[in-house]
């Protein structure tokens, strides 16, 4: 139970980092950090007590297995995140040619 | 980047490539699969732009390569899945290539070839999208 | 099983890498091969709403069949509720393609334009279809990194800040959600959308489930800017292409914001009188706030992007009534009236608010501004987009005999019999707020009577822009035909019965 409390401070840790900093490059830090909590308590949820690693051995194909779904499922949302934080940073590059400065609050252009 | 760091970089870069392929066509026994060879694929050729430096390794022609086999690779993915549509029991992804016995190589029907087509689609794509940013990088210092 | 199903994935999918090897090779065929792929999907959507009618289909892909009575693989699901959606996605996608034939010639790249294109439509076509919760979280992350990427595309200052504004917000609801799909898989110990149905009803954990459904109803309601997060939104519709601000706000905050929140809490948890009232309360508040702050605005684009939140608020509102009459137990055809009514209106925003973006997109094409202050008498210049501009705001301000009257009277007869007369009375301000601020949008840009202050010869849009422009204004006028019994029974009632009817859902994808 105390796991999946650590994984939920992780959360908020990010989301602390996300609101509170400035500097463009650590708010993308922060983000990254946030989906990291999230895949560490979908693979935390699919484990069983006594359970080995979700492999096939030819020679006694009958054992406990973990829960295989969840590790499926941290894959993709893996890839998934990889493409957001690639994404990411290809537009800080861009606002960093356009304005100069990687500070959130010269950037505020956009009003109303 | 200085003499040791390119003769190391030559020695090693072959081997991480074997290495990727290895981990691509086990994908279906061993952990790892598609996606994970496919960043290892990527690593070498990041390696050696790193220690080469980049004008010496005439990076938008090299961007015009990955970008094209990136689509390809794609492309050959649908018509895999497609192809379960169109053959047998008509049914989208179907596994319709006889499975052999478990723990061989050559086993488990279509996925080791999904394994190799998402392999070589994962490592040019992360590939393109650093010579994106290196490229856009370098137009910025001219 | 039908094959048709996966084709509405497939086809855009293979359609958007085939554009980047082929684009390269010949000049001008990426414009023509991604219309043809769109007109083919408008035209498989419409025949699957022919065909569809009462009797649901379901698809299980790799022909995986359930073991023991529990579902072991994905299904794709086509029912009444989503071959409507599909219809709207597919036939305002193949429009807005149609008009950026033309439109794309200010901006570079033309290659990647059409791919992100295919790719945010195969994205959004793969949420409306799935019945499997996680897949509804990925093929929603195509469809949205594709977003992101069209919003930024001609890169200037004001675009790259709005498209950074959307992605952080976008992201932090995305994870929101992958939060709630791991806490829901920690209890029910299973994804399928049906098979979650059966399992709630066995046993209950009060807390833990309200706040479940409150971080899925905070990440799904931050994709279709209902009011305490709508804050990325004016930026990112107003910074886009146009044809991207139709398909945006008209298409993307309804498939993966709108759809996804009446799916999951009609058919996948029990409603509750507390989330009824709270989906109510977002509602309204949404509709009066985003009126409101549309007042003010000068910048067209900003304008319509307010009204955008002010109309999706009148959806939740009668989606959230036809919840609370629901669990209250009161009289089941007052529901069924206002869910019909929301969902009406859901299609009709989809046509008259695309319209109104393709129209200031045209606006902004000839006289290279978007500031009302600077327009004037473009009504004897530019007449085809002066008579689609006017009957697009008669529709949106609730006009007869156009089709947002008829929507937003199903809406207030509801509301007046099921006896909340307060959001009826709201409901009548809000749009008569409405008709004041595009009278005000009118009379600026159309039929002012000093000449415009751009000296620039005015001429006409080229020949796509106004045919896309031209067939959704006759949509708008053929929606009005939904309100009446033979029609309505065709289209919308297989759609409402799919939602309020508590076992259909579950026991047709189970028993099968």
């Amino acid at each position: 139970m105390i796991v999946y409390l650590l994984c939920f401070l992780l959360f908020l840790v990010g989301l602390y980092g996300v609101i509170t900093r400035r500097n463009l490059i650590k708010i993308a830090i922060s983000l990254s950090i946030m989906e990291f909590s999230t895949f560490l308590l979908l693979a935390l949820v699919g484990y069983t007590d006594g359970g080995v690693a979700p492999i096939v051995d030819p020679a006694s194909p009958v054992q406990k297995y973990v829960d295989p779904l969840p590790q499926a499922m941290v894959l993709t949302a893996i890839v998934i995140g990889l493409a957001t934080t690639a994404m990411l940073m290809a537009i800080i590059i861009r606002l960093y040619r356009k304005y100069g400065t990687f500070d959130i609050r010269e950037i505020k252009t956009l009003k109303g | 980047m200085t003499v040791i760091v390119k003769k190391t970089t030559q020695l090693i870069a072959g081997m991480v490539f074997l290495y990727g392929i290895y981990v691509i066509i086990h994908g279906h026994l061993t952990p790892g699969g598609g996606f994970a060879g496919g960043v290892i694929l990527a690593g070498s050729f990041i390696l050696l732009i790193l220690a080469f430096g980049s004008d010496f390794m005439h990076l938008t022609k090299e961007e015009a390569g990955s970008t094209l086999y990136e689509n390809l690779a794609i492309l050959f993915v649908v018509f895999l899945a497609v192809s379960g549509l169109l053959l047998g029991a008509r049914i989208f992804f179907l596994n319709w290539l006889p499975k052999g016995n478990p723990g061989e190589l050559v086993s488990a029907g279509v996925l080791p070839l999904y394994n190799i087509f998402v392999g070589i689609e994962v490592a040019s794509s992360i590939l393109t999208i650093f010579l994106a940013l290196v490229i856009f990088k370098e137009e910025i210092s001219e | 099983m039908s094959p048709l199903i996966p084709l509405f994935i497939v086809i855009p999918l293979a359609g958007a890498f085939l554009t980047m090897i082929l684009g390269r090779l010949l000049p001008n065929l990426n414009k023509y091969l991604a219309s043809l792929i769109l007109l083919t999907l408008a035209v498989l959507s419409v025949y699957a709403l022919a065909t569809t009618g009462e009797n649901p289909s379901v698809y299980k892909v790799g022909g995986w069949e359930p073991v023991n009575r529990v579902p072991i693989g994905i299904y794709m699901v086509m029912d009444g509720f989503t071959v409507l959606v599909l219809c709207i996605i597919n036939i305002v996608g193949f429009l807005s393609v149609f008009y950026s034939i033309s439109y794309i010639r200010r901006y570079t790249s033309e290659n990647f334009f059409y791919a992100l294109f295919c790719l945010m439509v195969a994205g959004m076509n793969g949420v409306v279809l799935s019945g499997d919760l996680f897949n509804i979280f990925v093929f929603l992350e195509i469809s949205v990194i594709s977003a992101y990427a069209l919003v930024a595309f001609g890169v200037e200052k004001n675009e790259l800040e709005a498209s950074f504004k959307y992605q952080v917000l976008g992201s932090m609801a995305s994870f929101f959600i992958l939060l709630g799909i791991g806490l829901i898989y920690w209890k029910t110990k299973t994804l399928n959308i049906a098979d979650i149905r059966e399992v709630l009803k066995a046993g209950s954990d009060r807390p833990f489930y309200i706040f479940v459904q409150l971080i899925l109803l905070s990440g799904f309601g931050l994709k279709a800017a209902v009011i305490p997060f709508h804050a990325w939104l004016p930026d990112a519709h107003s910074s886009a292409p146009s044809p991207i601000s139709a398909m945006l706000s008209g298409v993307l905050i309804k498939a993966v914001g709108i759809y996804v929140i009446i799916r999951l809490f009609f058919n996948m948890f029990e409603l509750t009188e507390n989330m009824s009232v709270l989906i109510t309360t977002l509602g309204t508040l949404s509709m009066v706030i985003g009126v409101f702050l549309a007042i003010g605005q000068w910048d067209i684009k900003r304008l319509l992007a307010y009204h955008s939140i002010s109309q999706m608020g009148y959806v939740v509102l009668s989606v959230g009534m036809g919840m609370i009459v629901i669990t209250r137990g009161g009289a089941p055809e007052i529901a069924i009236l206002a869910i019909a009514g929301g969902l009406f209106h859901l299609v009709n925003h989809a046509a008259f608010k695309g319209l109104l973006f393709l129209n200031a997109g045209a606006i902004e094409y000839t006289l290279g501004t978007r500031d009302l202050k600077e327009m004037g008498g473009l009504s004897r210049s530019m007449p085809a987009t002066s008579a689609t501009s006017f009957i697009a705001s008669l529709s949106i301000s609730g006009i007869p005999p156009f089709n947002g009257f008829f929507s937003k009277l199903i809406i207030i007869i509801a509301a007046i019999m099921a006896k909340f007369y307060l959001l009826a009375v709201l409901a009548v301000i809000v749009s008569i707020i409405t008709l004041a601020s595009f009278l005000k949008f009118q009379r600026y840009a159309f039929y002012n009577r000093e000449e415009s202050k751009i000296d620039r010869k005015i001429r006409e849009v080229p020949f796509p822009m106004i045919f896309s422009m031209v067939i959704m204004s006759l949509l708008c006028i053929i929606l009005s035909l939904l309100a009446f019994p033979g029609v309505r029974d065709a289209v919308l009632t297989p759609a409402i019965n799919i939602l309020t009817d508590p076992l259909k859902y579950s026991s047709i994808i189970l028993g099968n």
